[in-house]
């Protein structure tokens, strides 16, 4: 953008810096707003959580950082989000390319759908270290042998011969953490990447991914449904609805502070693991708003407890509460 | 609980599925054992949990209840009735008091149904209600599970997937079952409506009185919900206890894995416990380890434990456990 946007840039250099994203889908039925102008900045070494429930926008938003948004039907409307100086919506799609997989790599929710069933597991990731690091066939799969052994694959000179179908769940996640470490990336997105599996494993792979995260330094954005898991690992959190952050601070502050009514509601409906026998769930009424006909107030107004009048008329806007940063979009964040 | 009588006795079932293999001449049969031994009681107007991880045969214990399918061996005992000796006919009575909530309600209900034909469906087999008997029923049920009575007409795919899910509860209900069997009814939606599903299944039981089976591998729900719990591993069943024994006090190394990585949603509580991360993944139920199932994953395992089983033992009054070291 301008001299001036890019001077500021350098100086208090967040890895990533998004500033007011907004992402749509023209479909049949309309427009489907499903990012609205959400900003954040990510340092190095920061380990994020985003958190929402299916359709607040966590994913889309994950997949218009690394440019994934399919063109039509999706559109990114408007925003900038800055990487390490670079506005990635202004690069070219080569840039992109060589930028994707190399800085900022992906692992996605599904461990059995990601992988091609018709490569080795191997030749899989060694394509990832022949194209981006300038590998050779040899190189590559020497590298690839250590990335296995490095995720907890058992026997990995055997293993890299493997179809994907020969793996389990959750080595397969494993492989695809392997993958999208290869490179080394300053930025890993996760997202959902232990939905489709059993505690057990679950608990494995955030192992892994944290011991990773600390010995290579790079930052991590976990996305999530779960406030449970991401509790333990992050640094700070934001709560996404109908595509807005609507809550953003600490992990301490989220948990300890929750000032927004549907973060509340979310702490709520998980059981405690001390909690009484007998002990009623608050769960949140209703359902989330369509994204195709947004209100325009809070977009929480037909579910909160707390709405008044004034809530259904003008959308809050997020609003700093302390010096770490722990910011709110309500109303009566204040009374509540 | 234990004052109540006993609904359901589970004795020594077993359920083997056969796995053919060559097309014509199957020389050596070989079976995936995915429910293996496993006794338990079910006392009238309780929820019992049944957790465990993918393949350890929990759906498979679900569904041999209700006598979908039909066991390899042992006895399940409802009311005093041996299920696995009876009839297809008269089973078939019998499963009106016996009902089950299925995982996906997006594959539970029919499309081209609509809600009103779909929770009338069970009335239309027991009963001889008339036509607008049935249409007085459906709505109140309706209106039992939280949705507007006018919604007969409508079709599933005008609903989400808690509504649809409340469908599947209503369809169940519909003919006051004693028993009903909830497989994993809320996995796959999301958080806030899980707790309204919860909520709903709990205020459901305080007011009609029936008898749960819940089935999750969702730890916290589990325990949120039931009043005893069941810990499966690979077909057996490696602890059954009170859900504050298996909470507080679980004995078995796997119960006490499966604990530890359950996340907790608080930061400083969540950063200051001790995770026992299991390793590996679980062993294929066609070919189990010999010895203990869990040996090949077991922190503490050690020589007797890949010899010899261990016997599934009462530790406590109500607790029971399958484990060499307790």
């Amino acid at each position: 953008m301008t001299a001036n946007t890019l001077s500021q840039q350098s100086i208090n250099s967040p890895l990533l810096r998004v500033s007011n994203l907004q992402t749509r889908f023209h479909t049949q039925d309309g427009v489907v707003h499903a990012v609205n102008g959400i900003s954040y900045h990510l340092d190095s070494g920061e380990i994020l959580g985003v958190v929402g429930e299916s359709g607040c926008g966590k994913s889309v938003h994950a997949l218009s950082i690394m440019r994934l948004i399919q063109i039509p039907p999706g559109e990114i409307a408007d925003g900038e989000i800055w990487f390490e100086g670079r506005d990635l919506l202004k690069l070219s799609e080569n840039e992109m390319r060589h930028l994707r997989g190399r800085d900022i790599a992906m692992v996605f929710q599904d461990p059995m759908t990601s992988l091609n069933p018709v490569f080795t597991v191997g030749f899989q990731i060694c394509e990832a270290l022949m194209l981006h690091m300038n590998m050779t066939r040899k190189q590559a799969r020497e590298r690839t042998i250590e990335l296995l052994n490095l995720v907890g694959i058992p026997e990995p000179t055997k293993r890299i011969d493997n179809y994907p179908h020969q793996f389990s769940g959750g080595m397969r996640q494993r492989a695809m953490i392997a993958m999208a470490l290869s490179c080394e990336p300053k930025l890993l997105i996760a997202d959902e990447p232990t939905t489709a599996l059993d505690v057990t494993i679950q608990a494995q792979i955030i192992d892994l991914v944290m011991k990773l995260q600390k010995e290579m330094g790079m930052s991590v954005m976990w996305i999530t449904h779960d406030l449970g898991i991401v509790a333990e690992m992050v640094h700070k959190i934001n709560v996404m609805y109908a595509g807005f952050i609507i809550e953003e601070g600490l992990v301490d502050d989220i948990y300890d502070e929750t000032l927004h009514p549907y973060t509340k509601g979310l702490l709520g409906s998980l059981p405690s693991i001390d909690e009484a026998p007998g002990t009623k769930l608050v769960s949140i009424p209703g359902l989330p708003p369509d994204l195709i006909a947004l209100p325009s107030g809070c977009p929480f107004y037909a579910r909160c407890t707390y709405r008044q009048d004034h809530c259904r008329e003008e959308r809050p806007v997020l609003e700093t509460v302390n010096a770490n940063g722990h910011a709110v979009a309500c109303w009566r964040w204040r009374e509540i | 609980m234990s004052q109540n009588k006993r609904l359901l006795q589970v004795k020594n079932l077993k359920k083997y599925f056969p796995i053919s293999s060559g097309v014509l001449f199957n020389r050596q049969k070989r079976y995936v054992k995915a429910v293996d031994d496993i006794s338990f009681e079910v006392y009238d107007g309780e929820t019992l949990g049944l957790v465990g991880e993918t393949g350890c045969g929990k759906t498979t214990v679900a569904r041999t209840l209700l006598q979908l399918y039909r066991p390899t061996s042992g006895q399940i005992l409802f009311d005093g009735i041996n299920l696995t000796e009876l009839p297809e006919n008269e089973m078939r009575k019998i499963r009106s008091r016996m009902q089950m909530i299925f995982q996906d309600p997006y594959a539970s209900l029919n499309p081209r149904m609509t809600v009103g034909s779909i929770i009338s469906a069970p009335l239309d087999v027991h009963t001889q209600m008339s036509r607008n008997e049935k249409r007085e029923k459906v709505q109140e049920l309706l209106q039992l599970v939280g949705l507007n009575p006018d919604f007969v007409n409508r079709y599933p795919h005008e609903f989400s997937g808690g509504q649809r899910q409340r469908i599947g509860i209503a369809r169940a209900l519909a003919l006051n079952p004693d028993l009903v069997v909830c497989d994993e009814p809320i996995s796959s939606l999301d958080v806030s409506i899980q707790a309204q599903v919860v909520n709903l299944l709990e205020e459901l039981q305080n007011r009609l009185g029936m008898t749960y089976i819940f089935v999750a591998h969702d730890l916290s729900m589990v325990r949120h919900i039931s009043d005893r719990i069941v810990v499966m591993y690979l077909g057996k069943v490696m602890e059954l206890a009170d859900r504050n024994e298996i909470y507080l006090r679980p004995q078995h190394p796997y119960t006490k894995a499966l604990m530890s990585a359950v996340p907790i949603p608080n930061p400083k509580k969540a950063r200051s416990r001790q995770r026992i991360i299991l390793q590996g993944d679980i062993p294929s139920p066609i070919n189990p380890p010999k010895g203990c199932n869990f040996n090949t994953r077991c922190p503490i395992a050690q020589d007797i434990c890949f010899k010899e089983e261990p016997v599934y033992r009462e530790l406590a009054l109500g607790h029971f456990i399958a484990c060499h070291f307790v």
